[in-house]
């Protein structure tokens, strides 16, 4: 029945998870800033619902913690969205490296 | 039935405090003195209620527990809230937003007592997030300032950031656990690799949070970009219930690694000492510079946890308590001369003895006892803090952090030989204290004066305290 090893979920879910953070690192427009945060959780998400399928099928914890962080993560977007609006009205850009009044 | 009522009253009453004042916002308008008369009073009650009826209890299949120690941990983030809501009184009187930044600010609140409270992973990470999410809305309240934004988006940025990081140990803690309840981990953690980097995880996104020096680089820009109000929030009250959690996970749930956290742990205090004080020494902007001065005194607090006894959790709190009046007493003045006259950087504040004598003295108590000097209690908190550090054996730490006390208080000097010696062609005109504001310096004096000779509030502290 379980065709697929855990082994390779948890390669896809780790590899998801250094590209979000790669991606958060390099890129320099937010809103893409964001999607990388967003790959970071999604990564997250696919490790509870593997550990909780293959490892421990008799409770349901991994699947509730997954739904809470995808509520969470819509809160945290919607605010974060309303931010980067805000900084785009003053700034007129939403490139991080235009966002530098305050260094060191 | 009535002992959830009991048990959840600090919880439910805050949430009563928010629905008040969203009604209030949807139905007719209200003068923002009147509004903020009624939102003091609403929190000085709330502060009070915290006395009443303490009752220990688990709830909700053990996701939410409480006892004596969670409700004094409680009480002391009620008291540094009220302050700071006093002293924002010059700032708030004339904003547009009055009752919304009370909602995200109480929010903020409320998420922080349900992480204090938590028996499960799960609801820790749901009491961190309602804690920072809101937080982020508040940096931006000074809406027109280009700062205000920017540290709003570096806030919420490197939140979502560590909460991913965060979060990936949660998973790794399911996966090889099973559970995401403290006691079933405690139980079935081992301390092979992958829980200890799954730790390693964890302790990143906690030190996020309290700003401990490798994930420190948000701190000055979120602190110097923000309004004063919010700045004080974030370093006093999110810092303390961060590091009340972080203690009770330390102790408690993972006790089994406690020879590998004891490493990192101490790293990382020798690390936030060293790197907050010296870049505290350059420092001109008076935000900037109290940011910088948070990390190092994190620094101190992390020396003692790494002492696990009684005595590390004892001096923590003990010192969260003396840090909370000491910081907002510095804070409470830049707020009052940021409110009035916009003016935040060091050099403004030479010749403020000259034009604001009492200011001036408020000021200079804070900074003495955020160095440690002798008769503030601030002295008595490093004091408890270094012997609980010693409790080990590791004089190595306690020396260093014994050293880096001597160049704190170089750069504190610094600031008050600025205040009282230096002369200044154009010096901060004098400010008026408004009722609240003076209120809040009156508790915080009373407090730093006070509280390093009552020996009964050590003594209460040191009965409620946790170690192994």
């Amino acid at each position: 029945m379980n065709s697929i090893p855990l082994t390779h979920i948890l390669f896809v879910s780790t590899a998801l998870f250094f590209i979000g953070m790669y991606g958060l690192f390099t890129r320099r427009n937010m809103i893409t800033m964001l999607m990388s945060v967003e790959l970071l959780l999604n990564s997250v998400n696919i490790n509870f619902v593997a550990f909780n399928k293959y490892l421990y099928p008799g409770n349901l914890e991994g699947i509730f913690f997954t739904m809470f962080i995808i509520t969470i993560a819509a809160a945290e977007a919607a605010v974060a969205i309303a931010i980067i609006i805000n900084l785009y009205r003053s700034h007129q850009s939403i490139d991080v490296e235009d966002a530098t009044d305050m260094k060191y | 039935m009535n002992d959830l009522f009991i048990i959840l009253k600090q919880e439910l009453l805050l949430t009563i405090i928010i629905f008040v004042l969203l009604t209030l916002k949807v139905g007719k308008e209200m003068g923002n003195a009147r509004l903020l008369n009624l939102v003091n009073f609403l929190l000085v009650v709330n502060f009070l209620a915290g006395f009443f009826f303490p009752q220990d209890g688990i709830l909700f299949n053990e996701m939410y527990h409480t006892n004596a120690l969670v409700i004094l941990e409680k009480n002391i983030l009620n008291l540094g809230t009220l302050i700071i809501s006093l002293q924002s009184y010059a700032w708030l009187k004339d904003h547009q937003h009055v009752s919304e930044f009370y909602i995200l600010l109480l929010s903020t609140l409320l998420g922080m007592f349900f992480m204090i409270s938590s028996g499960n992973l799960l609801m820790f990470y749901l009491g961190l997030e309602l804690s920072t999410i809101p937080l982020a809305a508040i940096a931006n309240f000074d809406l027109g300032k280009r700062k205000s934004s920017e540290a709003a988006m570096k806030l919420i940025i490197s939140s979502a950031f560590s909460s991913g990081l965060l979060l990936f140990g949660i998973s790794l803690i399911y996966g090889t656990t099973g559970t995401v309840g403290f006691a079933g981990i405690t139980t079935h953690i081992s301390g092979n690799p992958l829980q200890v980097f799954a730790f390693i995880l964890l302790l990143a996104g906690f030190g996020f949070k309290i700003s401990a020096v490798p994930f420190h680089l948000w701190t000055a820009d979120v602190y110097e970009g923000s309004p004063v109000a919010v700045t004080s929030y974030l370093s006093v009250i999110s810092k303390a219930a961060v590091l009340f959690v972080f203690v009770s996970v330390l102790y408690t749930v993972f006790k089994p690694l406690a020879d590998s956290w004891y490493y990192m742990v101490s790293l990382l205090a020798v690390v936030s000492i060293t790197v907050g004080n010296l870049f505290a020494i350059r420092q001109e902007n008076f935000k900037r510079f109290l940011a910088f001065s948070s990390i190092a005194q994190v620094g101190f607090i992390l020396v003692a946890i790494t002492g696990s006894s009684a005595a590390g959790s004892t001096a923590v709190v003990y010192f969260v308590l003396i840090y909370v009046f000491s910081n907002l007493a510095a804070f409470g003045v830049i707020s009052l001369v940021s409110a009035t006259t916009g003016r935040e950087s060091i050099s403004d504040y030479k010749g403020f003895y000259k034009t604001n004598p009492v200011l001036s003295w408020v000021m200079a108590i804070g900074l003495f006892s955020l160095a440690g000097v002798p008769p503030t209690a601030g002295f008595f908190g490093k004091f408890f803090l270094l012997i609980a550090g010693a409790g080990k054996g590791n004089y190595i730490l306690v020396t260093i952090a014994a050293m880096n006390m001597i160049i704190s208080l170089y750069y504190y000097l610094r600031v008050i030989k600025a205040i009282f010696m230096d002369s200044n062609e154009q010096p901060i005109q004098p400010v008026v204290i408004p009722a609240y504001p003076k209120l809040a310096f009156l508790i915080c004096i009373a407090g730093i004066v006070s509280i390093g000779f009552v020996r009964f509030v050590y003594d209460y502290i040191q009965s409620l305290s946790i170690g192994f």
